[in-house]
């Protein structure tokens, strides 16, 4: 091991585990910030960095072929001079010797290190291996659900998320019978409240999506291996020649089992994202206490991913006694049927929503949403351009008042 | 500098006009990004790069 991270002299080996849209980030940020060493890049998939929003949209759909997914061309790639070491994942770390273990059995050093390894799906018990049950975060997945939707076949969606009612809406437009099931009481629930996700629930129902809400799937059913249904908690039972399994996903943190990274709900890191002895994380694996609140917080978007690589590189040169509180306002959308739904801040825990633009019978609105007065989020409905001027009011949590229009 | 767009592929986050505002805007009716410079001057360099790196569909292309 060299000194230099003792001494507080920049890294002079940086080696960045993950390498989708938050550690292709921290590459490109490190090298446009003059950073000329040894620079390693470490995937578990065999891919080129690529985007996965779009699996569950235009991929699924068939609108793109999976080439457009690439985040950077291969001469892009080329330029940023990386050791690639795409196709084999990092199974151990060593944090004394400064040290990763891949699962080709070579050891990759570093003087600094970022986690970016993400998340995979969470599955349901009992279902692995059995034709016809899907989930959807890689670009295999997306191919494979893509190829079984082909057949129309009737599908059921488990899980009213982001995930689970994008796919409803593309599944419906390549006419596929579907059922979404979710245990929250409206689709998107979690994500938008009652009043906003009755307006969703409605749309889908126009479209044709059979919906069963607040109910939980007991297990899939199946017959000589392949998926035949599912059984709901009540003793329900629905036929299905395919399910999409869309019930959140779990961080990538197994492989830091022992290494002394504290890891809880993901790597646990700092409000500079510095979880101590040389190593940081960016993306959907990193949680980080909000600088305001001090809530420890894990956020799966795509623009995290990216915002975080970029904090997680500065801080990486400037090192952890120099880094600097990462801050964001969180922000994703959704794409379904022809709606585009889109989220600035945080509506988990919300107590007050109020619309203050257009309506939900218009399918076009703004909804601000408030928690101990304070405005926590802004949810616009086909509203692209006037929503952006909300973000303020969520980055200053200002108060959640009568007046809270922009 | 030379800014190239994939408009097709734009999603109306508008994280780019948070990041360059003298340089990306938002259409009124879809949020779909408008390149205000595709060539704009040296001071503004930094701020493109993070547009283009924060921009979730990955659409903003910068060759310098």
């Amino acid at each position: 091991m060299t000194g230099a991270a003792v001494t507080g002299a920049p890294p002079s080996r940086i080696a960045v585990v993950g390498a989708s849209a938050a550690g292709l980030c921290v590459v490109e940020a490190l090298r446009r910030q003059g950073y000329g060493g040894p620079l390693t890049l470490i995937g578990e998939e065999t891919h080129l960095p690529y985007d996965r929003p779009p699996l569950s949209k235009q991929v699924l759909s068939g609108a793109w072929d999976t080439g457009r997914l690439r985040l950077r061309g291969a001469d892009d790639i080329e330029a940023l001079g990386l050791r690639l070491r795409l196709g084999s994942p990092a199974i151990a770390l060593d944090t004394q010797d400064r040290e990763v273990a891949l699962a080709d059995g070579s050891l990759v050093g570093y003087d600094a290190l970022v986690v970016a390894t993400g998340t995979r799906a969470r599955r349901l018990p009992g279902t692995d291996g059995v034709r016809g049950v899907h989930v959807l975060r890689t670009l295999e997945d997306a191919v494979a659900l893509r190829e079984d939707l082909a057949g129309k076949p009737h599908l059921v969606v488990v899980g009213g998320g982001f995930v689970g009612a994008e796919a409803a809406a593309v599944a419906r437009g390549l006419g596929c019978e579907v059922t979404l099931v979710t245990d929250t009481a409206q689709p998107m629930g979690d994500a938008l409240g009652d009043e906003l996700g009755a307006m969703l629930r409605a749309v889908h129902a126009e479209h044709g999506v059979r919906i069963e809400t607040g109910t939980l799937v007991d297990r899939v059913l199946t017959a000589g291996g392949r998926a035949t249904g599912v059984r709901l908690a009540d003793d329900r039972t629905i036929d299905a020649e395919a399910v999409l399994v869309g019930i959140g996903a779990l961080p990538n943190t197994e492989w830091l089992t022992g290494s002394g990274v504290p890891v809880g709900n993901g790597v646990t890191c700092d409000v500079t994202l510095y979880a101590g002895s040389g190593v940081w994380a960016a993306g959907d694996v990193a949680s980080w206490p909000h600088p305001l609140t001090g809530e420890r917080i894990r956020v799966e978007h795509r623009t995290n991913a990216a915002e975080q690589g970029l904090a997680v590189a500065r801080n990486v040169l400037a090192g952890p006694e120099q880094a600097r509180p990462f801050e964001t306002v969180p922000y994703v959308w959704s794409d379904q049927y022809d709606l585009r739904i889109q989220i600035w801040g945080r509506t988990r825990g919300a107590d007050e929503v109020r619309i203050v633009e257009g309506s939900p019978a218009e399918r076009k609105l703004i909804a601000l949403y408030g928690k101990d007065g304070r405005v926590c989020a802004a949810v616009g409905v086909n509203m692209m351009r006037a929503l952006r001027d909300y973000r303020s009011q969520v980055a200053e949590a200002a108060p959640f008042t009568a007046r809270s229009a922009a | 500098m030379q800014i190239s767009i994939d408009f097709d592929k734009c999603c109306g986050a508008g994280q780019c006009v948070l990041a360059a505002p003298d340089v990306f805007d938002q259409r009124d009716e879809d949020g779909i990004v408008v390149l205000l410079d595709d060539n704009p001057p040296a001071d503004q360099a930094e701020n493109v790069a993070q547009a283009a790196a924060v921009c979730p569909a990955a659409v903003i292309q910068v060759k310098q």
